[in-house]
């Protein structure tokens, strides 16, 4: 579990600039086994909370604790980054090595797994994304999508608790987007390992427990999706939107209908327009 | 063009050179490049020249694969060879024009001299070839091990080389890329004379370093959220073993330069 209490940051400024907080007083906690969606606009603070999950940042007020620990304890900084992975936006700055398989032990390599074992993982982490076929390709020959799998299999070969995306998906085509949601929801589910995806997607967060909200480096809305992306013009005044089908029913209701906003999948979306429309029939 | 550079490039395979240890392919080379320079005639040349052959025939590696590599060395070749064949002293070729300068003592240098730059990158190359180069540098790391002792940052060194290595391919696309956005801005880099191509480049080469320094960055980030905290207590997912046949390539090695280094006082 990852809990932050009263997070405050500020990143050191620039000379003769005044310096403003990146994070002002962030209250949240992340059950284990839960999938968490953060939404936020450019800025808001996204990515400065989630080096704070694996003591990449650490706090300038208040206190990070990943399991109890404190990321501002040196002595723990190895196990808090083992238990929470972080997969960035960019898979070519986060790939380390020419060979799949070497950039997926490079993890157990650090952190000193004996060879058996590294060799275990790494077939073991490539199989859960997908990407068992490709051992001892190129990353660089390989699509986006099954780089970004990489980049999650290199996590996964940790054995983490936790893994944070941030914009994990924002580089990648649809379908290398379609894959690498998948591999991330099944690792959710078979595994039960925490998931934090950070992405400007709204529909990548219609299948999450939880939606955070962002805005200038508070929290300013949590809770589920339906209830979340039911406050279509709160997100609006953040400069955020709601998913594709919820903005589409909102519509309809500015035009007089009566839809719920609640319905985000787009089989609920479908249905409810139907059975208004059978309704008004 | 950029495309063509085929440097710390990989052929996956696996004939009996893919499977040696790559310290020893290392160890092999260095013993070939010292056979090479040892070599001074006909005999001790062609000893050398087999030898390679042969490994290139195992390795599998085409020919081809091995010549393309060498198409940006050529000029330096054809240089070297041109100056050998002017500036040896000796018997003049024949008492014509320009060929009164040119020696046979100059044509024989000439030829050995472009044999063993030739036969030096085919070497080099078919050493980067069959190896892949974490490998590689998993071979410098051990082989260089001991001057850890003498607190020589040998891991960091290796980090390095691989690391360069990985981003090679990147940058060269990288760099692909840039260049064509600067001529669909209207830049041109293939006129004028050298000065003006030179500063052709700045444009180029200001976004590669900064988009470089940002890539830098963003990976150091990632190397420390996968826990990387130096050499210490690293393992490996492939530790480097020698093999019967590891000893029997370095014997043949250390047979061939000991040979070479023999018939070379016998003049041959
Ligand atoms: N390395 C840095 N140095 C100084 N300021 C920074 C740095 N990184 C981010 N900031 C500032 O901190 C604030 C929050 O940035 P952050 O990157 O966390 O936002 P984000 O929500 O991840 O945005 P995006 O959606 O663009 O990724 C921004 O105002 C940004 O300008
Ligand atoms: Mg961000």
């Amino acid at each position: 579990m990852i809990e932050t209490k009263q997070l405050i940051f500020t990143y050191p400024a620039e000379e003769g600039r005044e310096p403003s907080p990146a994070l002002r007083g962030v209250d949240l906690q992340i059950e284990k086994g839960s999938f968490v969606v953060v939404l936020g606009h450019n800025g808001s603070g996204k990515s400065t909370l989630a080096k704070h999950f694996n003591a990449v940042l650490l706090p300038s007020g208040g206190a990070v604790y990943v399991d109890g620990m404190d990321t501002r304890d040196e002595l723990v900084t190895l196990e808090i980054r083992r238990r929470v992975g972080m997969v960035f936006q960019n898979p070519d700055n986060q790939i380390v090595a020419n060979v799949v398989e070497e950039d997926v032990a490079f993890a157990p390599e650090n952190l000193g797994v004996p060879t058996a074992e590294i060799r275990r993982r790494v077939d073991d982490a490539l199989a859960a994304v997908g990407m068992g076929e490709f051992p001892t390709h190129a990353p660089h020959l390989l699509s986006g999508g099954q780089k970004q799998r990489i980049a999650i299999a290199g996590v996964i070969a940790m054995e983490p608790e936790t893994i944070v995306l941030d914009e994990a998906t924002a580089m990648l085509d649809p379908v290398g987007r379609r894959d690498v949601l998948a591999a991330v929801h099944k690792l959710n589910q078979e595994r039960g390992i925490t998931v934090v995806l950070i992405t400007h997607h709204m529909a990548e967060a219609v299948d999450a427990d939880r939606v955070v909200v962002m805005n200038r480096g508070e929290i300013v809305m949590d809770g589920a999706p339906a209830e979340i992306f039911s406050r279509v013009e709160e997100l609006h005044a953040l400069g955020l939107c709601s998913p594709d089908t919820v903005e589409l029913l909102y519509g309809l209701n500015r035009g007089g209908m009566d839809l719920p906003l609640t319905a985000i999948s787009v089989e609920d979306c479908a249905d409810a327009i139907a059975v208004a429309l059978g309704k008004m029939e | 063009m950029l495309k063509d550079i085929t440097l710390g490039q990989y052929f996956p395979g696996d004939t009996p050179i893919h499977r040696l240890d790559p310290r020893t392919k290392l160890l092999c080379l260095i013993l070939f490049i010292v056979a090479l320079f040892c070599a001074r005639w006909l005999v001790t040349y062609g000893l050398v020249a087999a030898a390679l052959i042969a490994c290139i025939v195992i390795s599998g590696v085409s020919f081809r694969a091995l010549t393309k590599g060498l198409k940006t060395v050529y000029i330096i070749v054809a240089f070297t060879a041109v100056m050998n064949l002017f500036f040896t002293p000796g018997t003049p070729i024949a008492d014509v024009a320009i060929l009164r300068h040119a020696t046979w003592e100059g044509a024989r240098t000439a030829c050995f001299m472009m044999a063993r730059i030739v036969m030096l990158i085919m070497g080099s190359f078919l050493l980067t070839y069959t190896t892949s180069p974490i490998a590689l540098t998993n071979a410098l790391d051990k082989l260089l091990g001991p001057l850890k002792k003498l607190h020589f940052p040998v891991h960091e060194l290796t980090l390095m080389m691989s690391l360069a290595l990985r981003f090679i391919p990147t940058l060269i696309e990288e760099t692909d890329k840039i260049m064509s956005a600067q001529k669909a801005r209207g830049a041109d880099f293939e006129s004028g004379n050298i000065l003006r191509r030179a500063k052709a480049l700045v444009p180029i080469l200001v976004p590669l370093f900064v988009s470089a320094f940002r890539r830098a960055d963003e990976l150091a980030t990632a190397m420390e959220s996968r826990c990387y905290h130096g050499g210490e207590g690293r393992t490996a997912l492939h530790v480097l073993r020698y093999r019967t046949a590891d000893y029997i390539a370095l014997a043949l090695f250390v047979l061939l330069t000991a040979a070479v280094i023999v018939l070379r006082r016998f003049g041959l």
